[in-house]
Order: C-alpha cells, then structure tokens, then sequence
C-alpha cells in the first residue's frame, strides 16, 4: 500500500481541521451538562458525526428516549448509504477489510475523493478523514472540559466555512450540462425540504437528482 | 442508561449504514448507467449540501442570516480562483464581519 495517496488526502483534508475543531468544541459544550464528561468523547469516537451529533444530543437534551436519539441521527446519517454505494468501488481486499475503509467516509472526504466520472480516490478518501478525525474528537475534549466558555463557533464566521467548502468542491464537479442540472434540481429539492422535513432528509432526498442521469441521452 | 443506550445503537447503525455499499459491491466495476448514476451523485449531495448549510436552522426551518453573505464571499474568490485555504478564511471572515455589526 503507497502511503502518497493517503498523504495527499491528509493535505487536501487540513483546511478542514480547525472549523471541524471549533464545531465539536461546540458539541462537546453543549452535551456535558445533558450526558456528562464521558459520554460525548465516546460518541465522537464511535459514532463520529457531526450533524448527527447534534442531532442526537438535542433529542436527549430535551428528555426525549434513546430510540428517539437513535432515529433522529441515524437519519442525519442517512446520506452515507448512497455516498458508500457510489464510492465502493475504490475500496480494496475482503468485505471485512472494505467495511473498514467505508467507515472513512464522511461529507468532505467523499466530496474531495470524487474524480467528477463516478470514481473515486481510495487514497484521498481514506487520509482526508484524518486530520478531521483527529479535528473532531480533540475539539470534543476541549469541549467537555471547557464548558460554554467557547462554545459559539458562529462568532468567527466558522459555521460558514462548511457551505464554502462544499461551493468549491461543486464547482469543480459542474462539468458536464448533467452535472449542472442535477445540481440545481438537487439544490431546489433541499431547499424545498428544509422547512418541512426532519433533518438529513432534505440532503438525502435531493440525491435522488441523480437520477436524471437515466433519463438523459448521454 | 438511556445516553449510553442512543450512543451505542447510532453508532451500530452509523457503521452498518456505511458498510453496506461497500461490502455489497464488491470490487465488480458498476454498470455503464449505475456509473453515470454514481457520477450524478456528487454534483447533487454538494449542491443540496451547501444549501441545507447556508440556510438550516438545525431543527425544521429556514433561516438566513450572515452565512449568505460567507457564502457570497466565498463564490466572489472561487470566481477568481483564489485557493481553497483563502475560499475559505474570506467565507469565515465576511460572516463574522456581518454578525460583529449586526
């Protein structure tokens, strides 16, 4: 296994690591007075999250049950099963192996892997989670034994940085006139949901604007 | 009991929702319109990915604020093809400019 590719996927996810940094600062504020010290570094161990995180946490601050918590962030979550799908052919070995490198896979590495013909970078994939795993669960300590003190990431502008990111990766991906017109059917979906659907639906929803790719001549 | 409880089943149900793909393709190379499905897929989670990011409330709702204007910023210097770091700070930076006159 080269180990350049990987490199590169940990430049390419840097810029990442400072806002990823100050939201899980914010998550880890927000969920030690509703979990405690332990249970929010666990969660962003094992479950490494962020909008489902959130998502979670706002449903067991509020006394709701686990199934509730559970539901609410798996749904965040959700968009992960069409982003595995289209990137599982760049994963390597047996299934055990190949379930372990999908685990990887998080919005700005599957979005920063992406070629923009339907195939991905393992190696891009795989080292852009690093910096922002590393990002998440250092950010949540500090959180946790920080308290509020620093807990509102949207006085620097960071919360901002994520839809930028995501602008600049999509221009990139606005190639051919299919590329941009799921992207403005895809657009308008989401923001046709947003007021009306839970969380995560919107974003799952508006990848159905792919399918146009079955539609059109080429 | 009941934290310890969502933690452990979102993250089962995280690591199987992204395990499922992977391990149900195999390394079989998609067919030629699941591929031009597959190339479709990135263009549309971004698109509706910055949207839901500039305008979500975090629960149900719209809410526009000083993220529109990050994001204005941010087009502007993509535009002129500044590099990502620089996309990036100037997105963060008109925001945070925006909310300390507000």
């Amino acid at each position: 296994m080269s180990s350049s590719p990987i490199r590169a996927g940990v430049r390419a996810g840097l810029p990442l690591a400072l806002p990823v940094f100050a939201l899980a600062v914010s998550f880890g504020a927000l969920a030690e007075p509703a979990m405690g010290r332990l249970a929010p570094i666990v969660m962003s161990a094992i479950v490494f999250g962020g909008a489902a995180q959130f998502a979670s946490l706002s449903v067991l601050a509020a006394g709701g049950t686990a199934a509730a918590a559970v539901a609410a962030g798996l749904l965040m979550n959700a968009r992960f099963l069409p982003m595995g799908f289209a990137a599982a052919s760049a994963f390597t070995g047996g299934k055990a192996s190949r379930a372990a490198q999908g685990q990887a896979v998080v919005d700005a590495s599957w979005a920063i892997a992406s070629r923009g013909d339907g195939s991905f970078d393992r190696g891009l994939l795989l080292g852009a989670t690093i910096p922002q795993a590393v990002g998440w669960l250092g950010g949540t300590v500090v959180g946790v034994l920080a308290g509020s003190a620093i807990s509102d990431p949207g006085r620097f502008g960071l919360d901002a940085i994520f839809p930028a990111f995501y602008l600049a990766l999509l221009v990139a991906e606005l190639r051919t006139r299919d590329a941009r017109a799921a992207a403005a059917l895809a657009a308008l979906i989401a923001l046709a949901l947003i007021p009306i659907a839970p969380g995560g639906l919107p974003v799952i929803a508006a990848s159905a604007a792919a399918l146009i790719a079955l539609r059109s001549p080429r | 009991m009941r934290v310890w409880l969502a933690i452990a089943a979102l993250a089962l149900g995280t690591a199987a929702i992204k395990s499922a793909g992977p391990v149900a393709l195999g390394r079989q190379e998609p067919s030629a319109r699941l591929s031009r499905v597959i190339a479709l897929l990135a263009p549309s989670l971004l698109a509706a990915l910055v949207v839901y990011e500039t305008v979500h409330t975090g629960t149900r709702g719209l809410l526009f604020d000083a993220r529109l204007v990050g994001l204005a910023a941010a087009s502007l210097a993509i535009y002129v093809r500044l590099p990502l770091i620089v996309v990036i700070a100037l997105a963060a930076g008109a925001t945070a400019a925006v909310r300390s006159f507000a």
